[in-house]
């Protein structure tokens, strides 16, 4: 088991023959993930030009599915087209749809996100590293040698600190089920309550860590969705980290989303609501692996 | 990117929202001008206001004046009380609540026709997180500090979002006019503004637009008296002009230089340099800096798809900092691949030399070809195996060197 993918997943490329593309999906085929083919407007009916991608190339997201029954999406489109690439995946009903690209404008995701609801697809990111379930299905941008099949359940708001908690879990020898980068952006498909709760529901998933990051209030939120669970006798250990500790207020630190603004989205209340349900926020980066290791000895 | 508040009145009134006439100016010279041009439609009353992207003018002080000198909002009763004043204004620089101590140098003047002032209220948009759509903040508690009200009163203010499949709607309009207390044409114009603000926010990518106070009249006009906007930065390709009203002089240097490069840089208070991709372990790496005791002195992200071109920018722009005392690179490569970093890194050290301690970690794609080429350079370049280890090597490197 694992969570949102796993080796039978079937999936199409976005933006498929663009030079971001061509390079994951050489890494995504060389993962075992079934890679069927892409979408290239304009390109339909070709191959894709690398000898060791060789797939089809489609000018339509409908046509690729209907070609090859995929049942998820990963979208490399750049900034200006991104959303209608989502849009039209979400069209065509591809249930799992992974967008990767940063910089997308926020009045495009608004659009996005209200067409998410009611649809048929679920969205991750974007500006996401994307999801890799260990051994079985990498999508996205995730370097595939720190990945170890194992028991943690990782979600994160921040791409490089996901590879972080990837590859700490695996020094420590427990490996991972499925890693969910969500995405920095202020507007996204996916919060962390829906991949909380998939990961509680998932009977692999046997402990979980938790990544977030200054602005907004989905860690609070999610922390809130932990402590109601626990009291319904559903939990599991979580580790816990907040980047931004150290981040000035007012300032945009890099993520769209990552910016403290009228008094909110700080990193105290953030790391206060997580510890007060149980979740073991570690103060530095380069512990995650080590806290969880302590948690899970009790 | 933010704005002016002459240029966010500029952009409005394009959208049809009602705001006073006015003249920017750059010297006492057309300050006095513009008022002589305001006075010649009309105008009895001027206002002189100082335009730094920074809010708390008309209370801040001027660093160079005594301390009763007027703030950086003024009324002038005649165009040579408008050119005195500007003169006292320009060139001297401006501490707000909101600027820091340093002050902000003011370089701009927005002489406005007076406005007589009925009752004063707020209106703000901004993009809310929690539904993912655009929304309206209003209150009757107009021309104050809205953080403060909605700590102390937070039922005088109303919030709601606007479904994005219908845009704005008349109901819209009666919910701020209710929430306003504006009845009969005062609603209708509130219906109207609603419509026109909506418009403006989302057709030019705004990311926040505050309006504090909006003001009735005593002759029942609704009226925009302040306007403050800041645009999404991910959106401005497609918006030439209000890129155009970019003012570098607002901008830290250093920044300007990082963003023609793509970096996402922000300047800091401490002595350790980071060069970091991602904006996350970037903000960590600050965070376990200051966990071990020193500050960071800069916040940098070098993106996904860096170039050697960048690295090498980045790290120059690092170096330019006389307050670097040591330089942390941290790199967890995915679509970056550390060979490409390690390559920026030596092309940089040889071209700008190290005069401080380099610590570089580097982790995840092409690692082995990366620590290779560093290995190799010959250059006193400290590695370091993971986080913590860079982190605790950085700090004692600076400790020692001090």
């Amino acid at each position: 088991m694992s969570i949102l993918i796993d080796k039978n997943t079937k999936l199409i490329t976005q933006g498929f023959t663009g030079k971001t593309a061509t390079f994951h999906s050489l890494g995504a085929l060389a993962y075992g993930t079934k890679l069927l083919g892409g979408v290239a407007p304009g390109k339909g009916g070709t191959k894709h030009p690398d000898p060791g991608v060789n797939l089809p190339v489609w000018d339509t997201v409908a046509e690729a599915k209907a070609a090859t029954g995929a049942d998820a999406s990963v979208v490399y489109v750049p900034p200006p087209g991104a959303a209608d690439a989502i849009l039209e995946a979400i069209d065509a009903e591809i249930p799992l749809i992974v967008c990767i690209t940063e910089g997308i404008p926020v009045q495009d995701m608004i659009r996005v996100k209200r067409a998410l609801s009611g649809s048929k697809s679920r969205l991750i990111g974007p500006n996401c590293p994307g999801v890799v379930t260990a051994g079985e299905c990498k999508i996205g941008i995730m370097p595939a040698n720190i990945f170890k099949p194992g028991s943690v359940g990782i979600v994160s708001r921040s791409g490089t600190l996901t590879y972080e908690a990837v590859f700490q879990t695996t020094n420590e020898g427990l490996g991972q089920t499925t890693a969910v980068g969500i995405g920095g952006d202020p507007v996204k498909g996916t919060e962390f309550i829906d991949m909380l709760e998939m990961f509680l529901a998932d009977e692999k998933t046997k402990s979980i860590v938790m990544i977030g990051e200054i602005g907004g209030s989905a860690e609070e939120d999610a922390a809130q969705f932990i402590a109601d669970e626990a009291k319904r006798g559903r939990k599991k250990p979580m580790v816990g980290f907040i980047a931004g500790r150290t981040a000035p207020p007012g300032r945009r630190m890099g993520h769209a989303g990552a910016i403290i603004s009228g008094g909110k989205g700080d990193a105290e209340s953030k790391i206060a609501a997580m510890e007060a349900a149980g979740i073991k926020v570690s103060p530095s980066p380069a512990r995650l692996g080590k806290t969880l290791v302590e948690v899970l000895k009790g | 990117m933010n704005i002016h508040e002459y240029q966010a009145k500029e952009v409005l009134k394009g959208f049809g929202v009602p705001v006073s006439k006015g003249v920017a100016a750059m010297t006492p010279e057309e300050a006095k001008a513009g008022a002589e041009k305001l006075a010649a439609e009309g105008a009895k009353l001027f206002v002189v206001k100082a335009q730094i992207h920074a809010g708390g003018r008309g209370k801040g002080k001027f660093k160079e004046l005594p301390a009763d000198a007027k703030g950086g909002v003024r009324l002038a009763k005649t165009p040579d009380e408008v050119y005195a004043n500007a003169k006292e204004m320009l060139g001297n620089t401006l501490v707000t609540i909101q600027t820091g101590e340093a002050g902000k140098q003011v370089n701009r003047l927005y002489v406005e026709d007076g406005s007589d002032i009925e009752k004063e209220l707020y209106l703000s948009m901004l993009v809310d997180r929690e539904t993912g759509r655009t929304a309206f903040v209003v209150s009757t508690e107009g021309g104050m500090d809205i953080e403060k009200v909605a700590h102390d009163t937070p039922e005088k203010i109303i919030t709601f979002s606007v479904d994005p499949a219908t845009g704005i709607q008349p109901h819209h309009g009666r919910t701020i006019a209710k929430a306003l207390n504006l009845k009969g044409d005062l609603a209708k114009q509130a219906e109207s503004l609603a419509t026109k603000l909506y418009k403006a926010f989302t057709e030019t990518d705004m990311a926040l637009l505050e309006i504090n106070p909006l003001i009735i009249t005593p002759d029942g006009r609704l009226h925009v008296l302040d306007a403050k906007v800041g645009f999404d930065s991910n959106a401005l390709y497609r918006h030439p002009e209000i890129v155009a009203l970019r003012d570098l002089t607002e901008e830290d240097a250093k920044e300007i230089e990082a963003s023609k490069y793509d970096l996402s840089y922000i300047t800091l208070d401490g002595d350790i340099g980071c060069m970091v991709n991602g904006a996350g372990l970037a903000m960590a790496t600050m965070d376990i800096i200051k966990l071990y005791g020193r500050e960071p002195a800069n916040f940098l992200d070098v993106g996904g798809g860096a170039s050697e071109e960048k690295v090498t920018a980045a790290f120059k722009i690092i170096t330019a900092d006389p307050n670097v005392k040591g330089i942390l690179i941290n790199i967890f490569g995915g679509i970056m691949k550390c060979d490409i970093i390690a390559n920026g890194v030596v092309a940089a050290v040889k071209a700008v030399g190290l005069k401080v301690p380099l610590v570089v970690r580097l982790e995840g794609t092409n690692v082995n070809e990366g620590k290779k080429i560093i290995a190799e350079s010959g250059l006193d370049v400290v590695p370091a195996d993971d986080l913590d280890d860079a982190a605790q090597k950085i700090v004692a490197a600076v400790k020692k060197a001090a």
